[in-house]
């Protein structure tokens, strides 16, 4: 469990958190929600200790981030796996050594055990024959699998991921979402998605936390964000037609109306 | 306001360069990227280096050779001016300034790339140090960079020898003779010490700009021109430094 504690961020005068207080929890995805400018990204990048926080405090099951040693923060870091928007693979490496590289760097495991590991790893990701790929010889989704399979290859405890969809077909973010909550679900991890693609949302949001310039405006679950009456999160997430719609439907199939 | 940007440059520099030596690589992976930046910037650097002094060697030999109109002059001068030439600022300078582009430009944009592409951010938060990752392989790979020069001395002395010789300039004997008077060892201790610093500034200037840049596709392109401006600067400017506190009495 992460637990933000009103949690303030300032670049120059801009105050870009304005104290954020919120849990994420085990074993649930948690989505990270708002407009762009919300203050999202910092918020993650401060929960990747990128960014110190002003003010507040950034637990990771009880232990403050700031008040560890450096020793500790690296230890933590290594209980953290990350999926960059742009995936960040290491270009010069194919997709088994991008998976291999964190055990390599941090575990005393040998050439043996973590080929083993990283063969089910990305068996796990359904990649198939890409072993030997450079990362610019596959595709866009397929790259997000080998971003997911190298977050998740030394057990993390947290897993963090920003945008996980930019660029991704409709099906193929599906995909990608599911992957997400099942590794999430399986491996009990707390997870945390930056995101703007409200199919997430919908699909995935077992947590969502609403950011709207700087301030958390709303939390609640997928089913919660249907019958909310809060204005903001009601004019961001229902701003296209096609989920005004679903809304509509939904809060009548929960009166029993007939849809 | 443009010094204090300058001394804020400066003194991030030389943060980095402290940061480079924190929180070491496992040595496993660490033996393994020296290789590959031995590979990359020492190995694939002799090609161009010796085509480079072949000719420029030869190129002395004739116009110091084309110079001496006197015939009270001796020939072997032309052997003399060649070595003192090659040895003494050829070599040491002249290549390391081609090196500046060459390979610092390499480094700058690979770096860069990495940058803008968020893989320095992915080795951050795996807790990687990623300066001493990427950048230590490089100065321990150009530890090796006076082999390029000790290279390039004597394909430049060769290639005077072949332009004077074969060109009609010169006999070998005289040649050979012109290199060995007034032969002064300090000279290659002189210019193994100018090369060393320039290996320095070769993997760290460039590494710098690399690592801090920021922007897209296209301001990678201009870190790596302002990385080769930098690296050159800084290697003429050492080696007016280190010519007047080794050579002048």
């Amino acid at each position: 469990m992460i637990e933000v504690k009103d949690v303030v961020k300032s670049f120059g005068d801009a105050t870009v958190l304005k104290g954020i207080t919120t849990t994420f929890e085990t074993g649930k995805t948690n989505l990270i929600i708002g407009q762009s400018g919300s203050g999202k990204t910092v918020l993650l990048k401060s929960l990747l200790g990128i960014h110190k926080p002003d003010s507040g405090k950034i637990l990771y099951d009880g232990r403050a981030y700031w008040d560890l040693s450096e020793d500790e923060k690296r230890d933590l870091r290594t209980e953290i796996g990350m999926v960059f928007q742009g995936s960040a693979l290491f270009d010069s490496m194919t997709v088994a050594q991008n998976v291999g590289f964190p055990l390599q760097m941090f575990s005393s495991k040998s050439k043996g055990e973590i080929k083993d590991r990283v063969d089910e790893v990305i068996a796990r990701v359904n990649l198939v024959d890409a072993h030997h790929k450079k990362p610019s010889e596959i595709s866009g989704g397929m790259q997000k699998r080998v971003a997911i399979a190298r977050a998740i290859v030394n057990n993390p405890k947290y897993l963090f991921c920003d945008e996980p969809n930019s660029g991704l077909d409709p099906k193929t973010s599906t995909v990608i979402d599911n992957l997400i909550q099942e590794i999430t679900h399986e491996y009990k991890i707390t997870t945390v998605i930056n995101t703007h693609d409200m199919n997430s949302v919908m699909e995935i949001g077992e947590k969502i936390v609403f950011l709207k310039e700087g301030v958390l405006a709303w939390e609640g679950t997928k089913k919660e964000i249907f019958k909310t009456d809060n204005a903001a999160i009601v004019d961001f997430v229902y701003s296209s037609n096609l989920f005004k719609k679903v809304r509509k439907a939904q809060l009548r199939e929960d009166k029993g109306e007939s849809v | 306001m443009i010094l204090s940007r300058w001394l804020t440059q400066i003194g991030k520099y030389f943060l980095m360069v402290k940061e480079v030596f924190r929180k070491p690589t496992k040595s496993s992976v660490m033996r393994g990227l020296i290789l590959k930046e031995i590979d990359d910037l020492i190995i694939g650097s002799l090609g161009i280096v010796s085509f480079i002094s072949f000719f420029v060697g030869g190129v002395v030999a004739i116009q110091t050779a084309l110079n001496l109109t006197n015939p009270l002059i001796p020939k072997y001068l032309i052997g003399f001016a060649t070595r003192q030439s090659v040895i003494l600022e050829f070599a040491p300078t002249f290549i390391s300034i081609i090196m500046a582009g060459k390979v610092g430009s390499f480094i700058t944009s690979s770096i860069g790339t990495m940058r803008v592409t968020e893989q320095i951010d992915a080795l951050e938060v795996m807790g990687v140090n990623s300066l001493n990752y990427l950048v230590f392989p490089k100065i321990i790979a150009l530890l090796f960079y006076p082999f390029v020069i000790m290279l390039s001395m004597f394909l430049g002395i060769l290639g005077g020898w072949m332009a004077g010789v074969y060109g009609g300039f010169t006999s070998s004997a005289e040649f050979i003779s012109g290199i060995q008077t007034e032969f002064i060892p300090f000279h290659i201790t002189y210019a193994f010490i100018k090369t060393f610093v320039f290996a320095l500034l070769l993997a760290t200037i460039p590494s710098f700009h690399g690592f801090y840049m920021k922007g897209g596709a296209l301001e990678v392109g201009k870190a790596s021109t302002t990385s080769f401006v930098w690296t050159s600067v800084m290697i003429i400017l050492s080696n007016y430094i280190l010519t007047q506190l080794l050579l002048s009495k």
